[in-house]
């Protein structure tokens, strides 16, 4: 009886080995297509590859960040930051926040979250739609700290989704700060900011 | 006729969502659109069938006192090779399902039908009983998720059916979940008793 335990086990643990072992490669593939798709769509046009140049910058708190500096005939033309916060309603949630060279945030793509359906799971349209100036957040500039209206910001909230809504700029303003303010900005990259 | 009969009963007669009452953690968490209930019921449906082909399989060779550990065995291995699978070539399905995959291990439906039909079956017959089940519960899925979505968010399927604002918030919540099956086995019931 308890062999038969055993052996089941064993079974089923080579199995998955095996299994993790065939899909290892086309999963970390299939990761990193993901990172470009939301690099690209993040920065303004480029045609150095941010993904080889990208270095860690630390964050105000200690934490750090991987950012990817974008050029275009050698100029620096942004940066986008894989930002993450931990202030999400259930879990982290990761966003690609692209800056242009002064500072303006050209656009973001959420990577992962696990708001809730329906209500915070809108960070993704809600912030870039430009019809609506009172919640869209692109090409506005993140110095002083974004901040949603309850708070005595200018950025409104997803309805009935406040704490998603603070939550996606807390990571836009966690990029921001660590592109600028990191003492790890290599100083090839001349960055126009206002610190 | 006999083996459609086997099959049927799991949509029908033995509806895990309406009629059995199980597996209620992943039917009102992963419904709060119709596209969600249904990749959550396929992905079942898959889980299902295949762990009780093997469970009807392997029946004889596992002694009664360890018959439930077994079980769970093949079942978590089944569901984590569907995960690996998944996030390996469709990254998209797994973008919008891969939280609710995990939740699959604990799916009494799953443990239920290898424990009361595939540990006493042939291996064609469980296979038919797994996938009619998993059937049943991807339908009852599919309208709940449906219904949800539709009072909650005004869309059906995605599409735009009326516009948002006039949905209501509540049906795309928890609270919604319970009042949708409820009202959805009353009339299940109904039915059922004129016959």
């Amino acid at each position: 009886m308890f062999l038969v335990l055993v052996i089941f086990t064993a079974v089923a643990a080579a199995l998955l080995a095996m299994v993790n072992e065939v899909t290892k490669a086309p999963i970390a593939a299939s990761e990193k297509a993901k990172q470009e798709n939301a690099i690209k769509v993040v920065l303004p046009e480029f045609d150095n590859s941010p993904t080889e140049e990208k270095y860690l910058a630390k964050t105000v708190d200690g934490d750090s960040l991987l950012v990817f500096p974008a050029k275009k005939g050698g100029k620096y033309v942004g940066s986008a930051v894989a930002s993450t916060t931990k202030k999400g309603f259930s879990g982290l949630v990761k966003i690609m926040v692209g800056f242009n060279a002064d500072g303006t945030l050209y656009n973001y793509s959420v990577l992962h979250h696990a708001e809730t359906p329906g209500l915070g799971s809108k960070i993704q349209d809600w912030f870039s739609d430009k019809l609506r100036p009172s919640s869209c957040v692109i090409g506005k500039n993140p110095e002083k700290g974004l901040k949603v209206s309850k708070d005595g910001g200018e950025v409104d909230a997803i309805t009935a989704a406040t704490i998603s809504s603070r939550a996606f700029l807390d990571a836009i303003n966690r990029a921001y700060s660590t592109l600028n303010h990191s003492v790890n900005v290599s100083d090839t990259i001349s960055l126009q900011t206002n610190n | 006729m006999e083996r459609f009969k086997i099959f049927y009963n799991g949509i029908v007669k033995e509806n895990p969502t309406f009629v059995l009452l199980l597996g209620m953690c992943p039917t009102l968490g992963t419904t709060s659109s119709a596209l969600n209930g249904m990749g959550m019921g396929l992905a079942t449906a898959f889980v299902l069938m295949a762990s009780n082909m093997a469970i009807s399989s392997i029946k004889d060779f596992v002694p009664d006192k360890v018959r439930i550990p077994v079980f769970v065995v093949v079942i978590a291995t089944f569901v984590t090779v569907v995960q690996f699978l998944m996030q390996a070539y469709m990254p998209a399905l797994y973008a919008s399902l891969g939280l609710f995959i995990p939740l699959i291990v604990v799916n009494c439906i799953v443990l239920g039908r290898a424990e009361s039909y595939a540990a006493k079956n042939g291996v064609i017959n469980s296979g038919l009983d797994g996938l009619g089940s998993g059937m049943g519960f991807t339908l009852a899925l599919t309208i709940l998720g449906a219904l949800r979505e539709f009072l909650g968010t005004g869309k059906f399927f995605g599409l735009t059916a009326f516009p948002e604002k006039y949905g209501s918030l509540i049906f795309v919540l928890a609270p919604g979940a319970f009042i949708v099956l409820g009202y959805l086995i009353a009339l299940v019931n109904r039915l059922k008793s004129r016959d």
